[in-house]
């Protein structure tokens, strides 16, 4: 059964346009109004504000590769995030570290390390994957460049990125 | 100096003063123009909450410089298949007409004992009509030079719409003139300074209205004559207002170039500055309506109290800048009620226009003449 939509009788004067477009002007002009006097909230002016301060801890932004207080870098190039990265994001070279290097025992670790932030998707599951604590989504959004080439972050921009972390295990320190 | 004195031959001197107001109006509309675009944007921002255009210059100031710019150096790019004559004139022809009314608007009383108009003529409102209903020439043909279904079915609005309008139009101002009995525009600003504006007819300083003559300065108050003629004032301003909207294609009546549904209606195939020709004349015809509206019922450059420019050049400019303020005043109202009314549809615009607006005006008429009548029995 059709629906039939009661429309509302309007009088002689309702008719005339003229109580809906007086009121509809008052109303635009109040949001003028106190848009003049500054009492409307308005949108965050982007560049010059920021809403870093309240990001949550737990936001997840780019990826980046952490060393801990050692200066060690953690990353020890398994490759396990390489293969879960969703949308393959992660290019890992490996090579072995010398023996006689003060972390010689960790074998191998990163000689190129990659992530092509066009490719990334921001999903964590990197960080999550990670055995050795060593990649981490910091807070960092804004991620632009003027070309393909300067989208791939390398090895040292991740580094730079992420900076040092502190109280991370250490399970590579006993068996020194 | 026999060199100088040259310039004080009257004919000479009315050549070089011509030339020095077209310069000086034309340069203040064009810049009012360019403005009128950047607070269009701001005005429309504010009313819906925003910011607006703040990033070129201190609140944007700049904007209209850097917008002009970007069209200067836009491609002008002409479609395959279209009249490429009447395509490229079709702009000119948008913004020409739009610039000619202003030729006739007194925008000031004097300074220097030069009347502050370019041409002072006997027939100025017929001149406005005249001009500014050839505004439609320049949609006309973009709409159908463009070989192209939307700016077609644009033009076709734009004219049947034009036609409707121009009828309530003409007709809305006849009163006007029943009253003052002229259709030179400075001496109709020249009666609204003796007699109060039209709209607001409650101070005057040498009669209480046409029929009842009263000795003395400047006068508050109201008399029976100019109570009973205010009612058709009112009418014939809201009609003629109206109008001028519908005329200006503003937005309530924006049908030529409806966005969402002709996809801007004769301007679509436009682009760089043909396209800004077209933005501009839009923007020039609405300062000139508002020009006119000013001038035939918000006593054009005078205000109560402030002397005219026989007074000394200080007042003459002080009559210029009130006449500009009343333009820039009307000219919010426009913005005010384009970002407050949707269109209309094409079928209830008609039927306002041929069943209310036309029939108003032509009542209008008839209860004016009856008012003048009663009064001077």
């Amino acid at each position: 059964m059709a629906t039939v939509v009661q429309r509302p009788k309007l009088n002689l004067f309702e008719r005339s346009y003229l109580p809906a477009v007086l009121g509809g002007l008052f109303i635009t002009i109040k949001h003028f109004k106190n848009m003049i006097l500054g009492k409307t909230k308005v949108t965050m002016q982007y560049p010059e504000q920021k809403w870093d301060s309240s990001l949550p801890e737990w936001y997840r932004g780019a990826p980046t590769l952490v060393k801990d207080e050692h200066d060690r870098e953690r990353c020890v190039a398994c490759q396990l995030c390489e293969f879960i990265c969703p949308p393959r994001a992660i290019t890992i070279k490996a090579a072995e570290l010398p023996s006689e290097s003060k972390w010689g025992k960790v074998e191998k670790y990163p000689k190129k390390f990659d992530i092509d932030m066009i490719r990334c998707i921001y999903c964590g599951l990197c960080e999550e994957v990670c055995p050795e604590q060593a990649i981490f989504l910091r807070k960092d959004y804004s991620i632009t460049g003027l070309s393909r080439a300067e989208m791939v972050h390398d090895k040292e921009k991740l580094y730079e990125l992420g900076g040092v972390m502190k109280g991370l295990v250490n399970k590579w320190n006993e068996k020194k | 100096m026999p060199s100088l004195e040259i310039f004080l031959q009257p004919e000479v001197f009315l050549v070089w003063t011509s030339v020095l107001k077209i310069c000086v109006i034309l340069g203040i509309v064009l810049t009012m123009v360019a403005y009128s675009v950047w607070a269009e944007r701001k005005v429309s921002a504010f009313i819906q909450d925003r910011i607006g255009p703040n990033r070129v210059g201190w609140a944007g100031l700049i904007q209209p410089i850097a917008d002009g710019l970007k069209l200067l150096l836009k491609e002008n790019f002409v479609p395959a298949g279209v009249n490429k004559f009447y395509f490229s004139i079709a702009p000119s022809l948008a913004m020409v007409p739009a610039i000619l009314v202003l030729a006739v608007l007194p925008f000031g009383s004097t300074l220097f004992e030069v009347p502050m108009v370019i041409a002072n003529l006997e027939i100025g409102v017929l001149w406005v009509f005249a001009v500014s209903s050839l505004g439609v020439y320049g949609i006309v043909l973009a709409g159908w030079a463009s070989n192209s279904k939307y700016p077609f079915l644009g033009g076709i609005r734009s004219s049947s719409q034009m036609i409707s309008y121009e009828l309530s139009l003409g007709l809305s101002v006849i009163p006007v003139f029943m009253i003052i009995g002229t259709l030179n525009l400075g001496e109709i600003v020249q009666y609204q300074v003796e007699n109060g504006w039209m709209i607001f007819p409650v101070w005057f300083t040498s009669g209480a209205g046409p029929l009842e003559i009263v000795e003395g300065g400047t006068v508050f108050g109201l008399s029976l004559s100019k109570t009973l003629l205010w009612i058709p004032m009112v009418i014939s301003c809201v009609v003629f207002t109206v109008a001028m909207f519908a005329e200006t294609n503003r937005m309530p009546f924006d049908l030529p170039e409806a966005e969402q549904e002709l996809i801007g209606g004769y301007h679509t195939e436009y682009s760089s500055m043909r396209f800004a020709l077209f933005f501009l004349g839009e923007y020039a015809a609405m300062i000139a309506g508002s020009g006119v509206i000013v001038t035939l019922f918000f006593g054009g450059w005078s205000l109560p109290f402030i002397p005219s420019g026989n007074e000394g050049w200080f007042w003459g400019l002080v009559n210029i800048g009130t006449f500009f303020a009343k333009v820039a005043a009307i000219i919010f109202f426009f913005l005010w009620v384009r970002w407050t009314l949707p269109r209309f549809r094409f079928d209830q615009l008609m039927k306002l226009g041929w069943y209310v607006f036309f029939e108003l005006a032509l009542v209008n008429i008839f209860l004016t003449a009856g008012i003048l009548a009663y009064l001077q029995s």
